[in-house]
């Protein structure tokens, strides 16, 4: 027994400590690398593209000459494609998660859709671009607008939705949906009032993620015909004095065509701007590049700080 | 209630002129292909505490849990027999579980509060219902909370939320939530197993002055608990009912050697 002597124990205990130790420096290391890198990336990028910041920047279409081509046309197609990709993906992400997760039997039909949307998140992103080019752009007629695109990168993030909405849901414990059902709820009295509720931050997380990703593709977009260069914004929805809602003589009294003119008209994004501008020869039209890059990154972060925001607002009080 | 041998089947019966809130009938319970409940037979004598007592395992949370139909749930459970509520066979393919869960009130083993204010706990219960007027639901909320004798301390606090509250008040507060809708049967499953004894006292008293308005059917592990304050007790073991009787004479003289190995520490 000389292995559990307590000497023997104690040496080994020695042994085992700087193991432990060991570990934990390894881990450090391997973030600060990571981190580290990624500051410099980013910090390079902010440094170069600074002499272009200035609110002129944000107000002028790309132009022929570096010092005045601007990021207008390029960040409110951003924002509005992605206005249509969370109004597409949201509702019908959740709206599946939760008849997966909580209504659908479980069967091989429901363990076949369940592999099949989690192997979707993995497609390449080129691939729902050449979808979306058939079906949206040929068949359905919808041309390379701010809709085909918002449409586009829906169905991409869409499985990324599905999957964390199951997750988050998953999450909440049998005992209190056990206490739910047991005061004579139904399942959707269940699912709304309790475990959706519960997992909304959650839920918020992934969507804000899915939307993160999107935000930064590229491949997709230029496949269903994405332009790289455009000067003008989509016609507005509203006009600029009272009642700023579009109104019409004969009913339905509003002018619907005006509302949603914006999503048939073409666009590009801040990612395809970005491209545009570092395949161009000139030299001084890269700080561009890095600029409209910082304001994209910036994007990203505003986003996901948003989702911190989110967590905490809603796990408040929720506790099991 | 003779039990005549041992191998012949137990009579499980109450004397004529009790009346019952519900009745258990050779129900079996199927997890599956394991059948857990054989044949078992329980009378719940209406508005009286009936404990169900047995090993570890036996099937109490089982068959406790066949009467709100809360098997449901999950796939692959299987009930077989009958079980009446009043006279309505609640196992009955044409009765909707959430009918029989309206009636049927239950407190669990851990207490479960949903993450909501104290008040939205106990108020619940109600809203599942359909829209209620706020002054209704305030004074049922209260009626509830005073008879799990909760009211006077969160009564400051009602909007806090409810896992601010002890474990013991937790439990309580379950209790007031399963009350409010005024159940016509309470199902506890051990629900004082998490809590120390003051707060176990508290909640016996409890369950002591509701018995005049509810039936109840209580798992308890603790024999004394069962003595101190039910009138009818049930044995369980490996799945069967083996016994049942007036809780003084089963403690006095129970008729299955069985039920007296347990209560004299023997088994389980
Ligand atoms: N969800 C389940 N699936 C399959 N078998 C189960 C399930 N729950 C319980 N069982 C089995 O059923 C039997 C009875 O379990 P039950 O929980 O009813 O016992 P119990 O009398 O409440 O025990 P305890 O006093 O420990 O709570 C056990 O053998 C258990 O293994
Ligand atoms: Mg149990």
């Amino acid at each position: 027994m000389s292995e559990l002597s307590p000497a023997a124990l104690l040496s080994n205990l020695k042994t085992r400590r700087v193991v432990n130790r060991g570990f934990a420096v390894l881990g450090i290391l391997a973030i600060a690398i990571a981190t580290l890198i990624l500051l410099v990336l980013l910090s390079q990028m902010l440094i170069r593209g600074l002499p272009r910041f200035s609110g002129d920047f944000f107000l002028s279409f790309p132009s022929r000459f570096p010092e005045k081509a601007g990021i207008l046309s390029a960040w409110v197609g951003t924002i509005l494609v992605m206005l249509v990709t969370v109004t597409a993906a949201v509702p019908l992400g959740i709206a599946s998660g939760i008849y997966l997760e909580e209504y659908a039997p479980k069967n091989w039909l429901s363990d076949f859709i369940e592999v099949n949307v989690t192997n979707l998140a993995g497609v390449p992103s080129i691939i729902y671009g050449l979808l979306a080019l058939g079906l949206f752009v040929y068949n359905l007629g919808m041309g390379d607008s701010i809709l085909t695109a918002g449409l586009t990168l829906a169905l991409l993030i869409l499985p990324i939705v599905v999957v964390t909405t199951r997750e988050a849901l998953r999450a909440v414990p049998t005992n209190i949906r056990e206490a739910a059902y047991a005061t004579g709820a139904t399942k959707w009295q269940v699912t709304w009032d309790h475990v959706l509720r519960y997992s909304l931050s959650s839920i918020m997380t992934g969507v804000i993620i899915g939307l993160s990703r999107a935000i930064g593709e590229t491949a997709p977009l230029i496949t269903i015909g994405a332009l790289t260069y455009i000067a003008f914004l989509p016609e507005p929805p509203l006009n600029p004095d009272f009642p700023f809602v579009p109104l019409t003589a004969r009913f339905p009294f509003l002018n619907f065509q005006q509302l949603f003119a914006w999503l048939h008209a073409p666009f590009t994004v801040m990612p395809i701007q970005v491209f545009n501008w570092v395949s161009l020869p000139d030299k001084d039209f890269h700080i561009n590049a890095a600029a409209a890059g910082s304001v994209l990154i910036g994007m990203t972060l505003t986003m996901n700080a948003f989702a911190i925001y989110l967590r905490h607002r809603f796990r408040k009080g929720i506790k099991w | 209630m003779v039990d005549e041998s041992q191998t012949s089947e137990p009579v499980i019966a109450v004397k004529s002129g009790v009346e019952l809130k519900a009745q258990a009938k050779d129900l079996n319970f199927f997890y599956g292909d394991n059948r857990v409940l054989k044949n078992v037979n329980l009378p719940v004598p209406d508005r009286k505490v009936t404990a169900l007592i047995g090993p570890s395992g036996c099937g109490k949370t089982t068959l406790l849990r066949c009467f709100n139909r809360m098997h449901d749930l999950y796939p692959g459970n299987r009930y077989e027999g009958e079980i009446r509520l009043d006279a309505l066979n609640i196992l009955s393919r044409q009765v909707d579980p959430i009918e029989v869960r309206m009636r049927v009130g239950m407190v669990f083993q851990r207490p479960n509060p949903f993450p909501k204010s104290i008040y939205e706990n106990v108020a619940y219960s109600l809203r599942v219902r359909g829209r209620i007027r706020r002054s209704i639901l305030d004074e049922y909320v209260e009626g509830a909370l005073t008879r799990a004798a909760l009211w006077s301390e969160v009564k400051d606090r009602l909007q806090e939320p409810a896992f601010t509250l002890s474990g013991g008040q937790q439990q309580r507060l379950c209790i007031a939530r399963a009350l409010v809708s005024e159940p016509e049967l309470l199902l506890l499953d051990e629900p004082t197993s998490a809590l120390d004894p003051i707060a176990t006292d508290s909640i016996e008293n409890l369950l002591n002055e509701l018995k005049s308005q509810v039936s109840i059917l209580i798992v308890t592990h603790s024999m004394q608990q069962a003595a101190r304050f039910s009138d009818y007790t049930a044995f369980m073991y490996l799945g069967k009912m083996l016994e049942f009787g007036n809780t003084t004479n089963l403690f006095a003289k129970p008729t299955n050697p069985k039920t007296e190995d347990y209560l004299s520490g023997r088994v389980g």
